[in-house]
């Protein structure tokens, strides 16, 4: 690991001050916070990440970690761990696909030390990017090229790529934000200021080093919800290689609206798939207005993977996308609560 | 760790200046413990090379395998994404000091024997901080949940059904002594 220095924060305005520096974009700038560490210090022991400074945000954890749900909306501080919201009784409760998608994700030692402002903006597993001795990739090295396109891609996304970067976006708890429609508060030198969920990721395009539309220096400091009595339908449906203890090779976050059969409104996140965390409006116009049985769901699944694109070893993944997401649908028709 | 604990050297002023050294206090089972180290030392590190303590593995240095499976403030984490200036303030249990009292026995590890829940061993003192933090936080109520709940911890020896065994034996017993 390359040498850095260390400095603690004691107040949000202190953590933007350390962290204002310019750069391209927030994730390759050479300051960076530590929250929980499991996505930073692993990329600083492979050489990925190379901060010259470590901002260690930890210290705001007394006022940046609450998990409040108030008259039906929530609030999730950036600093909450994944476990103590996948464990919150209301959460669990009153928005299943939150508490599932943080539930089945990582490792109870890694719940229990990431925080939901990490989490969202962890990096891809793509090995080419996590392995610095590939001269190809265009997101460590830009203008590099990407080895990805024309080798082990089995595990890489079917949408939102570009010719530069196929990289898949590796989290579950993302799709959950964007089947509730979360909004995210930022403060940054600038002053404070809050965005969909669905704003904070942008596709590689020509540009795949820039994830997210974040400023170098601001920092995450709450999700919020705007709560609903029908996001108890919700839930989150993850397929793996392997029973537990992996990340999704097909997901998707499915809220649902059903009243008397009659789907009023959706909305549906898909995992694994996509180069960012990806809501499908195809598959929500299929369904919205109409009845939900088995023969729409699968309407709605080609909808949204209409424009699915695969490289190889990954061409399985559209179909298998399609059955995740019908399964998802037909599980949340059935709920009862 | 609150901003009651403030670091002890200040960082550079100057980016490119990296060189700092930290004087660290860490509350290692139970005792005070100095560590002056450079801010790249993992809490992992500090326990092993720096304080002695080599209960606590390094399977991977990544976080993918458990075996440095430590309690931080009574929750279970991998020390080997900690930082160890992250852990500063921090009440730190290592597998050395999970026994009341040295000769005694956790019955977490008293259970690991009696069931042969290991072959190497490599794995174990990161299962067992694990196995206790999964009986406290009331994850181990039926054999599957013990499966899911203890998934970050790998054993390529595969003791992987002893290792159940041994938590269901543990559970009541830590029950009954934590009444
Ligand atoms: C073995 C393994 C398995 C995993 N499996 C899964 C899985 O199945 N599903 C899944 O979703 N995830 C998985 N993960 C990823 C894990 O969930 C993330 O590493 C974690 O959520 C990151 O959170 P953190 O607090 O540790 O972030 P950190 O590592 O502390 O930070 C990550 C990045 O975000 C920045 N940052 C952190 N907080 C803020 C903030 N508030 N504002 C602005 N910037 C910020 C940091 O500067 C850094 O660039 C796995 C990780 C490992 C190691
Ligand atoms: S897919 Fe993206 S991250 Fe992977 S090698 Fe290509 S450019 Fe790099
Ligand atoms: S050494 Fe920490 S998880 Fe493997
Ligand atoms: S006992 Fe050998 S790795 Fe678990």
């Amino acid at each position: 690991m390359r040498p850095f220095s260390y400095q603690r924060v004691d107040s949000v305005s202190a953590a933007v001050q350390a962290g204002r520096i310019d750069a391209n974009g927030h994730l390759d700038a050479p300051v960076q916070f530590l929250a929980g560490g499991t996505t930073l210090l692993d990329l600083m022991k492979l050489d990925v990440m190379r901060p010259q400074r470590i901002v260690d945000i930890n210290p705001l954890e007394t006022s940046l970690s609450d998990i409040a749900v108030e008259s039906g909306d929530v609030r999730l501080g950036a600093l909450a761990r994944m476990s103590d919201v996948a464990d919150h009784p209301a959460i669990r409760k009153d928005f299943p696909v939150i508490a599932q998608s943080l539930k089945l994700a990582a490792s109870a030692q890694l719940r229990n030390m990431a925080s939901l402002g990490g989490n969202v903006l962890q990096r891809t597993r793509c090995t080419y990017f996590r392995d610095v001795s590939w001269a190809s990739c265009n997101k460590r090295i830009p203008g590099s090229g990407c080895a990805a396109l024309e080798g082990v891609n089995r595990k890489h996304a079917v949408l939102g790529t570009s010719e530069n970067c196929i990289a898949t976006y590796p989290g579950d708890f993302a799709q959950a934000l964007l089947a509730l429609d979360a909004t995210v508060d930022i403060a940054g030198v600038q002053g404070d200021r809050t965005i969909a969920f669905r704003d904070l990721h942008v596709k590689p395009g020509e540009t795949p080093h820039v994830e997210t539309t974040l400023l170098p220096g601001e920092i995450i400091t709450a999700f919020r919800i705007a709560g609903e009595p029908w996001m108890k339908r919700s839930l989150y449906l993850k397929i793996r290689d392997r029973e537990s203890y992996e990340f999704a090779i097909a997901s998707a976050a499915v809220a649902l609206d059903l009243q008397d059969g009659i789907v009023r409104q959706v909305r549906i996140a898909i995992g694994g798939m996509a180069t960012v965390p990806w809501r499908s409006e195809e598959a929500e116009a299929v369904l919205t207005g109409k009845p939900l049985d088995e023969e729409r769901a699968r309407q709605a699944a080609q909808a949204a993977f209409a424009a699915a694109r695969g490289r190889g070893e990954n061409a399985f993944k559209p179909e298998l996308g399609r059955e995740t997401l019908v399964r998802a649908l037909l599980e949340a028709a059935t709920l009862e609560f | 760790m609150d901003a009651s604990s403030p670091l002890k050297s200040s960082p550079p002023e100057n980016l490119r200046d990296r060189c700092q050294t930290l004087d660290l206090v860490l509350q290692v089972n139970g005792r005070s413990r100095r560590v002056v180290a450079d801010p790249r030392v993992t809490l992992l590190d500090a326990l092993r090379e720096n304080l002695g303590l080599t209960g606590s593995k390094k399977g991977c240095d990544h976080g993918q395998c458990g075996a440095c499976t430590v309690h931080v403030d009574g929750r279970r984490v991998l020390s080997c994404l900690t930082f160890a200036a992250a852990a500063e303030g921090k009440h730190i249990t290592t597998i050395e000091g999970l026994a009341p009292q040295e000769g005694d026995l956790h019955p977490m590890q008293q259970a690991f024997m009696d069931h042969d829940a290991f072959q190497c061993g490599y794995c174990t003192p990161g299962q067992i901080m694990s196995a206790v933090a999964c009986v406290t936080e009331g994850h181990a109520e039926t054999d599957a949940d013990i499966r899911e709940y203890m998934s970050g911890n790998l054993c390529r020896c595969a003791a992987y059904p002893n290792i159940v065994d041994a938590i269901k034996q543990a559970k009541p017993l830590m029950r009954e002594r934590d009444a």
